[in-house]
């Protein structure tokens, strides 16, 4: 009898506390997060949302108070009348279209050399990779500096094949293929995750092909690549929404002009030129809204298709 | 698998050529830096292959701290990444703590919009922020780097401690609570030391970002050349093609700012590669 009541009184005290320790729980939960979550609401939420009103308005320098509301008159205008909008647009996308691919495949290709079992693998892994860590406003003027028509070390190496030299920034022909090589100099860091991606394929599934008798290449088509299209897909969705955001590179290198004819005038340095130099900030936030869109889409469109071409490995069993 | 040892030789061949080839070219940009601080005005201006420059003008690591203040550019820009350590060790790591290890009303959700702002791109935060910082007198300051660092907003870190607090075991969670610890005397005493990998990689990202930034710093502090960062003081040296005799001053300058980058990288290697990796099997 005692017993039985002692029991109930216990399950009931027990039953009590796991409440309160759950509430308080759940309580010191938020308070851990709440720092980030301040953060949240300062830098992302409300600026997303004051940029779209933004992009609504006419608010230029020295707008007081309210800034007045013109409706989708910015995205008329950027449509119909910015020519620099479509030339930007261009640019950028001539610039990641070869960018972003060159990168990867470069990237990959090292990738696979160094996975084959190479001497002194680490050695060659840093030496690939030190350029990645290069600042980049450093490694910008690195390349000018090598880049440039009259004394650089590409004409230089031109002239000694007897090819003539190329006028690299200072041609609206070659801005473009000027920035690109400055990309392609920072591949390292995809090779490293291209390698880890690698070294955490089973060997056994290597075997499995031998014994099939499969040489070389039918081990990278079917096996090396579909286990890599996760991180392949990773990688170039990351490098699309960078390559699309390139800004300082091409501040540093050619100028907010864009260089000779804006050749090398990308989307950012318009948004800049709008927002800190025209000081158009409600058209400049419009514009930052059409590039968040493009961005917002394609990462939908490609997290999408990718179920149709990306192996996650949930089927492995199926296919070996 | 039985190889021809002919074909095996020759694939070997083709394969240390390519990467000594690759890595050669990926390290020119560099000798040719270090070998352009090193040379006097009139040399950086002939075209002329000459790896070891004679003279070798060392004098050019003494005038550009008279040409830029280095120092106070480096200070300012060691105040900032001193705020992202702050960020990326405190509140970053409570939070992927939390997010690991406490259940509480809503974590599923707000772990989304976590992931959700990690693909938000910069440039729909860029303008309002500008005009908010205006607007509070913050521009031409410190304030608008730093706040946010000190607060740790950045998801991607926050994800990365989250991945690793998940993996610590259960047990050792289980008996420091029964043991009488509090929440945060767990996270501090007992999942902070176990992570100092994560928590390395973190700090070298945390490093590498404040170090490297230029539109922040270039919209907020440009105006005020007391408060520029070495990114800025960099940028202001360059010259365009034809007006720059000062090759060799930009190259001495981007010296200055690579090394400690390297020095980061090299103690900082097995951890960072760990880190980015982390980074690539993120699937978003």
């Amino acid at each position: 009898m005692n017993a039985t009541i002692t029991r109930q009184h216990d399950a009931s005290w027990r039953v009590r506390f796991q409440e309160w320790w759950f509430r308080h729980r759940s309580w010191i939960g938020f308070l851990f997060i709440l720092p980030w979550f301040a953060g949240f609401i300062i830098f992302d939420l409300m600026p997303f949302v004051y940029n779209l009103y933004l992009s609504f308005t006419d608010y230029q320098i020295g707008t007081q108070g309210t800034p007045p509301w013109i409706g989708l008159e910015n995205y008329l205008e950027i449509f119909n009348e910015d020519k620099l909008f479509s030339k930007s647009m261009y640019n950028t996308v001539y610039y990641l279209g070869f960018s972003v691919p060159l990168r990867l495949a470069f990237a990959f290709l090292i990738a696979l050399l160094l996975n084959m079992r190479v001497r002194g693998m680490e050695l060659y892994r840093t030496l690939f990779y030190v350029p990645s860590v290069v600042p980049l406003v450093a490694a910008t003027l690195i390349f000018a500096g090598l880049l440039n028509t009259r004394y650089g070390l590409f004409n230089h190496v031109f002239v000694l094949v007897g090819i003539p030299p190329v006028r690299w920034l200072s041609s609206p022909d070659w801005i473009k293929p000027s920035l690109i090589i400055l990309s392609l100099w920072g591949f390292g860091a995809q090779m490293i995750i291209f390698l880890a991606g690698l070294q955490g394929i089973p060997s056994d599934l290597y075997e499995a092909v031998a014994i099939d008798g499969g040489g070389g290449w039918r081990r990278l088509r079917h096996i090396t690549l579909p286990l890599m299209t996760p991180t392949i897909f990773f990688n170039l969705l990351i490098g699309v929404i960078g390559g699309f955001q390139v800004f300082a590179q091409v501040f540093v290198m050619v100028g907010v002009d864009g260089g000779p004819l804006g050749a090398g005038l990308v989307y950012m340095i318009h948004v800049y030129n709008k927002a800190f130099r025209d000081f158009e900030f409600g058209y400049a936030a419009a514009l930052s809204v059409i590039l968040f869109s493009i961005i917002f889409v394609l990462t939908i469109a490609l997290v999408y298709t990718s179920n149709r071409w990306v192996f996650y490995g949930d089927g492995a069993e199926d296919a070996t | 698998m039985i190889e021809n040892p002919t074909s095996r030789r020759i694939r070997q061949i083709f394969v240390y050529s390519v990467l000594t080839l690759g890595a050669v070219v990926m390290m020119v940009p560099l000798l040719w830096t270090v070998s352009t601080s090193l040379k006097t005005r009139d040399k950086v201006s002939i075209r002329r292959l000459e790896l070891i420059p004679d003279p070798i003008h060392w004098q050019n690591y003494i005038e550009i701290f008279e040409k830029q203040p280095v120092l106070q550019q480096t200070r300012n820009t060691m105040i900032i990444v001193a705020a992202s350590f702050f960020g990326a060790l405190v509140p970053c790591t409570l939070a992927g703590y939390a997010f690991a290890r406490i259940p509480f009303p809503g974590r599923r959700l707000l772990f989304g919009i976590l992931l959700a702002t990690m693909m938000l791109p910069y440039v729909v935060r860029l303008i309002p922020l500008y005009l908010f910082f205006d607007e509070i007198g913050w521009t031409r300051t410190f304030g608008p780097l730093i706040l946010p660092r000190l607060l740790g907003h950045n998801a991607f870190y926050i994800f990365l401690y989250r991945q690793f607090f998940r993996g610590i075991p259960n047990e050792i969670y289980d008996s420091a609570r029964i043991d009488g610890c509090s929440e945060l005397g767990v996270w501090w005493r007992i999942f902070m030391p176990m992570s100092i990998p994560v928590i390395a990689a973190v700090s070298i990202f945390a490093f590498e970002f404040a170090w490297n930034d230029f539109l922040h710093p270039l919209i907020y502090l440009g105006a005020n050349r007391d408060l520029w960062t070495l990114a800025l003081g960099l940028n202001a040296l360059r010259g365009f093609e034809g007006a720059d005799g000062s090759l060799n001053l930009v190259m001495t300058f981007s010296v200055l700012m690579i090394i400690p980058m390297l020095v980061v990288f090299y103690f900082g290697q097995k951890y960072l590669i760990s880190g980015v990796t982390a980074q690539g099997s993120l699937k978003g």
